[in-house]
């Protein structure tokens, strides 16, 4: 890879005054996301970017003098996509943070691409208005949102970050910008690229400007904690639940030991420990009646699968100590161990029990501590392989076991690599595996439309 | 044991808005809730019963909407509910108001240990509890954020005072108001409510109380009036002084509010 050389960094620099970072400027932050374990990257050049024009001039300049650029929006990904591996210039955007409208006639609100998430949250519901989707970092920017196709809690009842783009403002790998979809509540006019654009991981364009669809904000929110006796009773009971038809918000599903790491990374004690497996349950509606009465259907419903008891949380407090120690789980889990991977693989709804049990089994089997937790109603379980006491030798050999059967597992139910995280660099391999040679040669072929010298974003997906 | 929990409906919302016209906060539509800090006294006996065995009967003052606070607190494992309910005891003060806890709590024959939140998210006095173990003549510890010790016959508590933790052991009868995050509040079981259902609550007037002199009572006991509710006036206004002159901008400008 040719570094970039102090002529080239000159001519970057004017394009962008003092909004470029080189050498030992560069916070080390820059050179991994939020998983070290799939290795981390120096760039040659990181450029602060300001506006559209500043991102459409350093892609033109980069394309011409073929230097790869990476975007990065909050550096929260957990699959390495945004990291330098080859170096290259990273292209910040996190500063590119205005909400430029929120549009209460057509419900959509237009942001720039490093808005956080809890931002916009905040920004539309001061307006009575709603972004469903949740993922669980809600310190991502919305254009990293956009690029995984994130999805959250919400996703059982609301879908994905994908079911509420209207509008993308991308700037292309040579620097043109182009705007895809519209603002219109609906397109059949040609291939949607912008469909394509999300979830593709900052490889074929980077999100300037994104306009979302909201929907009014539901007034009336009620949980309940679902305790059980076993696993296998859980699942099968969330799964005769979704298949009622009472949709709640959020279906999670907890156990016991991620409960008490939680407690003790939060300081701050769980209300129930009565069993060792919980479905968390959230339900919201623009009444009380309606909330309370998909509340009481779902309990009884609970209680003839098998539950130990259904718990209400109806207040704020109750609700607000429920899902703060659910939010914390993965910040628990990774201060729990020296080194861990995850696995995000999503399967029918159905297979769930299935897959859980084998996890566990395979956590017996390999002697290595997979923690699970997750989406259970979007069959999305988050796996986490934690290496603890393990050497050198042993926790590569013992993870790449595990990953292997894990994958291999989800892709026999019929399952998906990634629900929500996205393939990025750790990934790659797992995905041609599942989707086979023809369907990786069209993804080539898409990648080759968009960027034919393959320098945005490089190494990735792919 | 004996054990009784005090508890009272409060809004269920933070902002609670007051009517300008007339100084009465605005409770109509208003959903309520059992006051924060009573979850955690009810935790406490809840906790304490699984130990040392015994009864929860839990004590609200209000109209008969109240009845519904008292269910939930059978939903979470209280034993009896009883609510104090009577025209006579509206607008009640602190002084009333711990006066007639005070002789419903004599009406049901007595307790061990009466345990109270700190304070109410309405109310926020903080003086309910102690002025009842007055009336009543028992022991007190308020602020309690750890229990240490119980048996048969003492209890050993922390209070969290401004400056220190003191440690106190009482023997019953006697009184405590507890702090909030000292426990965490088990949550309501639907199991419970099923086999509950609506569940009796007992309801007690003036008529069944000791002191039937309605002078005590209500609006006609309480020597404190509430001339006037109202919103604090928010401090919104933000003046930025910039340049050279600030300094001396902002020097007159104190002047001028009259801070200096």
């Amino acid at each position: 890879m040719n570094r970039l050389t102090e002529q080239q960094l000159d001519e970057l620099r004017a394009l962008c005054p003092g909004r470029v970072l080189a050498g030992a400027d560069i916070p080390t932050d820059y050179e991994h996301d939020e998983m070290p374990i799939y290795g981390a990257g120096h760039p040659d050049a990181v450029v602060l970017a300001d506006s559209s024009e500043t991102v459409s001039q350093v892609m033109a300049w980069a394309y011409r003098q073929g230097i790869p650029v990476i975007p990065r929006g909050a550096g929260t990904g957990l699959c390495g996509a945004c990291v330098p591996v080859g170096g290259g210039i990273v292209l910040a955007l996190a500063g590119m943070n205005r909400i430029l409208e929120i549009d209460k006639e057509n419900l959509t609100v237009t942001c720039q691409c490093g808005v956080l998430l809890m931002e916009l949250a905040q920004a539309v519901e001061a307006e009575g208005l709603f972004y469903p989707p949740d993922p669980g970092e809600k310190t991502a920017t919305i254009g990293g949102n956009i690029m995984t196709n994130a999805g959250g809690m919400r996703a059982v009842k609301y879908g994905v970050t994908r079911d509420y783009v209207r509008e993308l403002k991308v700037v292309l790998p040579d620097g043109r910008l182009v705007t895809l979809g519209g603002k219109t509540a609906k397109n059949s006019s040609g291939y949607s690229l912008m469909q394509l654009m999300i979830g593709s991981e900052g490889t074929l364009g980077v999100v300037v400007e994104a306009t979302l669809r909201l929907i009014p904000l539901p007034r009336f929110f009620r949980s309940l904690l679902v305790p059980f006796p076993d696993n296998r009773l859980c699942m099968e009971a969330m799964t005769k639940l979704l298949a009622q038809r009472i949709t709640p918000t959020a279906v999670e599903f907890m156990q016991e030991a991620v409960i008490a790491l939680s407690q003790e990374y939060l300081g701050r004690p769980f209300p129930d420990h009565s069993a060792q497996v919980y479905l968390l349950l959230r339900f919201d509606g623009r009444t009380l009646e309606e909330v309370e009465g998909l509340m009481e259907e779902a309990a009884r419903l609970m209680l003839e699968a098998g539950a130990i008891d259904a718990l209400i949380a109806d207040t704020d407090e109750r609700q607000g100590g429920l899902w703060t120690a659910r939010g914390a789980f993965l910040e628990a889990i990774k201060g729990s161990t020296s080194q861990m991977d995850e696995c995000d693989v999503v399967v029918p709804r159905d297979r769930m029990p299935d897959y859980f049990d084998f996890c566990a089994a395979l956590s017996q089997e390999t002697g290595m501590r997979i923690i699970s937790f997750g989406h259970a109603g979007d069959g999305n379980l988050h796996s986490y392989a934690l290496r603890d006491g393990l050497d050198e030798q042993a926790w590569p050999r013992t993870l790449q076991a595990v990953m292997d059967a894990l994958y291999d597992k989800a892709r026999e139910m019929g399952g998906q690599v990634s629900g929500e995280h996205g393939i990025g660099r750790a990934k790659r391999a797992y995905l041609a595996q599942s989707v086979g040679e023809d369907v990786m040669a069209l993804m080539r072929g898409v990648k080759a439309v968009f960027d034919p010298k393959g320098l945005l974003n490089p190494g990735k997906v792919l | 044991m004996k054990l009784l929990v005090c508890i009272k409906q409060v809004p269920a919302t933070q902002q609670v808005e007051v009517d300008p016209e007339t100084g009465v906060l605005k409770r109509d539509g208003v959903l309520s809730k059992i006051n924060p800090y009573d979850l955690y006294a009810l935790e406490a006996a809840l906790t304490l019963r699984e130990r040392l065995g015994g009864s929860i009967t839990v004590l609200s003052m209000g109209p008969n909407q109240a009845e519904d606070a008292l269910r939930e607190a059978l939903w979470m494992g209280a034993d009896r509910g009883v609510l104090l309910s009577d025209r006579r005891f509206a607008g009640a003060d602190v002084l009333a108001t711990s006066y007639t806890l005070s002789q419903g709590i004599r009406a049901l024959g007595g307790f061990d240990l009466i345990l109270m939140g700190r304070q109410t998210t309405d109310g926020d006095t903080a003086q309910v509890g102690p002025a009842v173990a007055q009336w009543l003549g028992i022991p007190h510890a308020a602020w309690v954020s750890r229990i240490d010790e119980a048996d048969a016959s003492h209890l050993t508590v922390s209070q969290e005072l401004a400056r220190s933790v003191e440690t106190v052991r009482m023997s019953y009868p006697c009184l405590i108001t507890v702090e909030k995050d000292s426990f965490e509040p088990r949550l309501p079981s639907y199991r419970r409510r099923l086999a509950i259902g609506r569940g009796e609550i007992d309801v007690l007037g003036l008529d069944d109380l000791e002191d039937k002199n309605p002078e005590h009572y209500g609006l006609s006991g309480s020597p404190t009036q509430v001339e006037r509710i109202f919103p604090p006036k928010a401090a919104g206004e933000k003046v930025l002084l910039e340049g050279a002159d600030a300094g001396q901008a902002l020097a007159e400008l104190l002047i001028r509010q009259r801070v200096l």
